[in-house]
């Protein structure tokens, strides 16, 4: 079945006729052509998918796009404003958090939500944190540095 | 912010490629929709060996939006997927080679073997409507592990493969060595499995297949390392396209450790499947299908001794392994445990003979192939383990016995028994470093402290070393490979004087589009904004042989390097024609040409321009324009080492196994950005110590993939590890203009065989001298459950 399914995402209400069981990520990366959201799994395990719905971090693969339906989305194409890096993002790149990129969107997604909930997270607070993001790169490392580095920087704005 | 003054050589330069990923604005494969895609699904065999007894697309053909189904029989006029490498075992006996169809021709040898093609206007329909496909299959008799499979009575994978022997090859000469370890006073002995892994890149293999019927031409975009090798490979092995009427592609790529080398059956569906329909066709894969399809790692089973004399001087070493290649040879599968394995047998030590021996398997499992380390972490694994033993076996430090039989400095260049000749290294000043760094002396205290909190701490320490910068193309001829191993590069100066770097060298992760602007903005001392990397298309850069075995800065690099002073000598001639100078008398400092001994000068931009706008130039003897391009062949095989040391925790009511520390020193040579070499160390670690402690994978006796998923496959997460201490210690390499050595694998060749050994020594008290990766909670319990505790 046919539905139309409208939602707002990065602050811009987007509508799109899907098939009900289309899921959220296949509607952003198809229906929006908001690609930075990746898909590495079929198994919600790897978090490369992770978006912001109503403010909350969810992999966006585990989630049909009806049940977003309304509600407020945000991706990693609404993270930066402009050309201008959001602290977070700043912090990966400073700290190399980042190699292949792929898992990138997915991490920076869910270190903002951590540290929306606790803005000075301990590094082991961090490590488990992340156990719904897998990273085959960077060794995790300097992800955590980033994650420490940007909840830092944002403490300070 | 932040952003380093210097960007040369040497400096922590920011990596340019983050903007983009940090945006979600990059351009992985997936991402790319051709206007009127089609979507392609792959129907997989469901057994591990079966033959086809029909296919029936009736009910699939029915459903609306359903392009074409496609089998075996439209891919007739089409090669098998060709092998690179050809290894020939004892009395020259050439491997043996089945054909690999691109779809199973009659009989499946593998679960995820691929038997039909679905390809609809969505990715939905195809899906669905491969559900409906129904293929019927008489099962075989399947060989699944590698022992089982040479065995008596094993089912045959490949008629033409007796006993499933791919090969049987040996390196050294066995009854040197025999005589060797006859008169050792002691010989240390292990069997051990090389645990088989699954590479997993976060991005799953893609591809997309487009033809142009006006002009004939056909382009893929694909998930690969090395895109002219693909182009090579598909065009003139398996399609009969000519290179110059296919393009392909691969543009940002999610990852690879070695796994996106080989060519797969996938990139060539699609591009014969575009051409057919006239439409582009795109396959992405799930990441289960991953599982069954991408190419695998290691999978050794080896029996390795070592003779020592009575003060612990190595001797000789023994080994022989089987290797499983899985149920068809892929891309590089047969260098893997013969050329990047044997030879890396003396490690960093003076054995004086060494015999190895090799048996190629063919099984009912996924090809298997190189990744990360490819061989040589098998070779540094047993030899680092059979150390050990002698260690444990002699009572002596384990420090001590390798640092009595390391090459010493003034050893170099050293010729080892194994057909390799190291240039230059410092194992000791490494293993110094290390023991240093771990705070080695404090360790006792460190062991006390967990014993109070009721955990058995132990230490690893190994050395490594690796043969990386592949290949001297003569000498990997010679061995087999059927390819050279060069590497191409061009660089083009605009006229106004930025500068656009063409690299045969792909980055899917590593990079170079910072690292190489660092190198030529550095040689031709102009702003690292003006110099831009282009990789990854067929189309653009003129040739390549692609990023794999840690040789993109050793032979890219070197092939950027003889690019620019090409631009810079045709420079010096543009200069000494503007200045009415000598071309002896033009030097080239600091981005501008001198003439020395005076003050005359003339700016790189302006040369550019000079030699776009050639009103004032030498146009009888120098052509305008200024772009070169050169190709390297390595020397030699450039030789990273380094020093590994492993500190675990294990809590013994529970098995589980933590990491209290990891130190690495390893000498790569000299080193362009630090930043990203230890981002290099720190993943090639987690892939190691994932090696050790959690990856395997794990087939049934019918041959159903168990691990075949995220579920099931353990793979590393951020709270299974502490932070890393890593460093370099810089010997650099003698034969490549940059003097470096690459850093891409080390961290995986090492880590293995330290972490077994730090588990070892914490479970000394129970008798536990070895166990097979990894190191599951509750195989670690076992041992300390069914070990006895030592009085
Ligand atoms: S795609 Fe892997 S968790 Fe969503
Ligand atoms: S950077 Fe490649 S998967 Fe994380």
């Amino acid at each position: 079945m046919t539905v139309n399914v409208s939602m707002n995402v990065n602050g811009k209400t987007v509508s799109a006729d899907v098939e009900d069981r289309t899921l959220l990520v296949t509607y952003l990366r198809e229906n929006q052509r908001l690609t930075g959201t990746h898909v590495g799994c079929d198994t919600s395990q790897c978090g490369a998918c992770v978006v912001h719905v109503n403010g909350k971090s969810i992999k966006s693969c585990t989630m049909l796009a009806v049940q977003a339906a309304g509600a407020e989305v945000s991706t990693i194409e609404g993270v930066a404003n402009g050309d201008e890096l959001h602290p977070m993002q700043e912090a990966f790149r400073d700290n190399h958090g980042l190699q292949c990129g792929f898992c990138t969107p997915g991490m920076v997604m869910s270190a903002l939500d951590l540290v929306k909930t606790n803005p000075d997270p301990s590094e082991t607070e961090v490590r488990e944190w992340l156990e719904g993001n897998l990273c085959r790169c960077t060794g995790y490392h300097n992800i955590v540095k980033s994650i420490l580095a940007g909840a830092k920087a944002m403490r300070g704005a | 912010m932040n952003e380093m003054l210097d960007t040369g050589i040497g400096a922590a330069v920011r990596r340019r490629e983050d903007n983009r990923f940090l945006q979600g604005i990059g351009n992985y494969t997936d991402d790319i929709v051709l206007p009127g895609q089609t979507h392609a699904h792959i129907v997989r065999s469901p057994h591990a060996h079966a033959s086809i007894v029909g296919i029936d697309k009736a009910a699939a053909e029915k459903i609306e939006g359903v392009v074409a189904i496609l089998t075996a029989e439209d891919f007739a006029d089409y090669g098998g997927l060709p092998c690179g490498w050809q290894v020939n075992g004892k009395n020259d006996e050439p491997m043996k080679e089945p054909k690999h169809p691109i779809l199973a021709e009659g009989r499946v040898r593998h679960v995820g073997d691929p038997v039909v093609v679905v390809i609809a206007e969505t990715a939905d329909i195809a899906r669905d409507a491969s559900e409906k496909v129904s293929v019927s299959y008489k099962e075989l008799p399947s060989a699944i592990l590698v022992d089982d499979a040479v065995g008596a009575g094993a089912a045959a994978v490949h008629e033409e493969a007796p006993g499933n022997v791919c090969y049987d090859w040996e390196l050294g000469d066995k009854a040197v060595v025999d005589a060797a370890f006859k008169g050792a006073a002691h010989v240390a002995r292990l069997e051990l499995v090389n645990n088989r892994l699954i590479p997993n890149a976060m991005e799953p293999r893609a591809a997309i297949g487009d033809f142009n019927r006006g002009t004939g031409d056909h382009s893929l975009y694909t998930t690969s390392q090395n895109p002219h090798v693909i182009r090579l490979l598909m065009g003139a092995f398996v399609l009969n396209i000519p290179e110059h009427k296919l393009r392909v592609y691969a543009p940002d790529v999610g990852g690879g450790f070695g796994s996106k080398i080989y060519h797969y059956a996938e990139e060539a569906i699609v591009t014969v499947a575009a051409a057919k329909l006239a439409r582009p066709v795109k396959w992405v894969a799930d990441r289960s299908e991953s599982f069954i399809s991408d190419a695998h790692g290691r999978d050794h089973v080896t029996t390795v001794e070592l003779a020592l004399d009575k003060d612990g001087n190595f001797l000789g070493l023994r080994e022989t392994t089987l290797a499983n290649m899985g149920a068809y040879l892929s891309t590089f599968a047969p260098a893997v445990p013969t050329y990047l394995h044997g030879t890396l047998l003396a490690g960093n030590y003076v054995t004086p003979v060494i015999y190895c021996n090799v048996k190629a398997v063919f099984t009912n499992t996924v090809p298997v192939d190189a990744y990360r380390g490819a061989g040589r972490p098998e070779a540094t694994y047993l030899l680092e383990r059979i150390i050990d033993i002698a260690a444990h076996d002699l009572k002596m430090d384990p420090a001590e016995l390798r640092r009595r039989n390391f090459i010493k400095p003034d050893q170099f260049p050293y010729d080892t028994p194994v057909a390799l000749t190291y240039d230059i290294g410092d194992y000791e000043a490494t293993l110094d470093q290390a023991m240093q760094a771990s705070d080695y002396a404090g360790y006792a205290a460190r062991k006390a402290e967990s014993a109070k909190n009721g955990k058995l701490r132990g230490r690893g320490l190994i050395s490594y070393i690796e043969a990386c910068g592949i290949a001297p193309s003569n000498v990997a001829g010679a061995l087999g490979a059927r390819a050279g191993l060069y590497e191409a590069a061009t660089i083009r100066v605009n006229p106004t004087g930025s500068v656009s770097v063409l690299t045969g060298s792909h980055a899917h992760g590593q990079g170079h589009e910072t690292t190489f602007a660092q190198v030529v903005s550095d040689m031709l001392g102009i702003s690292y904004d003006s110099v831009d990397v282009i990789h990854g298309d067929t189309d653009k850069i003129p040739f390549g042989m692609g990023t794999y075995g840690s040789r993109s800065i050793a032979v890219g690099g070197a092939a950027i390097v003889g690019a620019v002073d090409k631009i810079i000598n045709k420079g010096r001639r543009i200069a000494a024609h503007l200045m009415e100078a000598s071309e002896a008398d033009v030097v080239f400092e600091n981005g501008e040409f001198k003439v020395m001994g005076t003050d005359k000068q003339v700016g790189f931009g302006d040369v550019a321009l000079t030699a776009y706008v050639p009103h004032n130039y030498p146009l009888e003897t120098l052509e305008p324009g200024l772009e070169e391009t050169a190709f390297y062949d390595p020397k030699n095989f450039t030789y990273p080492a380094g020093c590994h040391i492993c500190e675990v925790e294990i809590d013994p009511e529970t098995g589980v196994v933590e990491i209290a520390s990891f130190t690495a020193a390893d000498d790569f040579g000299r080193i362009i950005n630090p930043m990203v070499v230890e981002g290099q160390v720190h993943g090639g670690l987690v892939q190691g110590i994932g090696q050790a402690l959690l990856e395997g994978c794990v087939y049934d006796d019918n041959g159903q993939l168990l691990t075949g998923s995220f579920m099931d496959y353990c793979m590393p997460r951020a709270d299974d590890f502490p932070n890393f201490v890593v460093s370099t210690n810089v010997t650099e390499c003698t034969h490549n203009p940059l003097g470096v050595k690459g850093c891409g694998e080390a961290g995986a060749i090492g880590s293995p065989p330290a972490v077994v050994s730090a588990i070892c020594d914490a479970l000394s008290e129970y008798g536990v001298t070895h166990f097979d990766m990894p190191a599951t909670p509750s195989k670690v319990w076992s041992l300390i459950h069914g070990g006895k505790k030592a009085a």
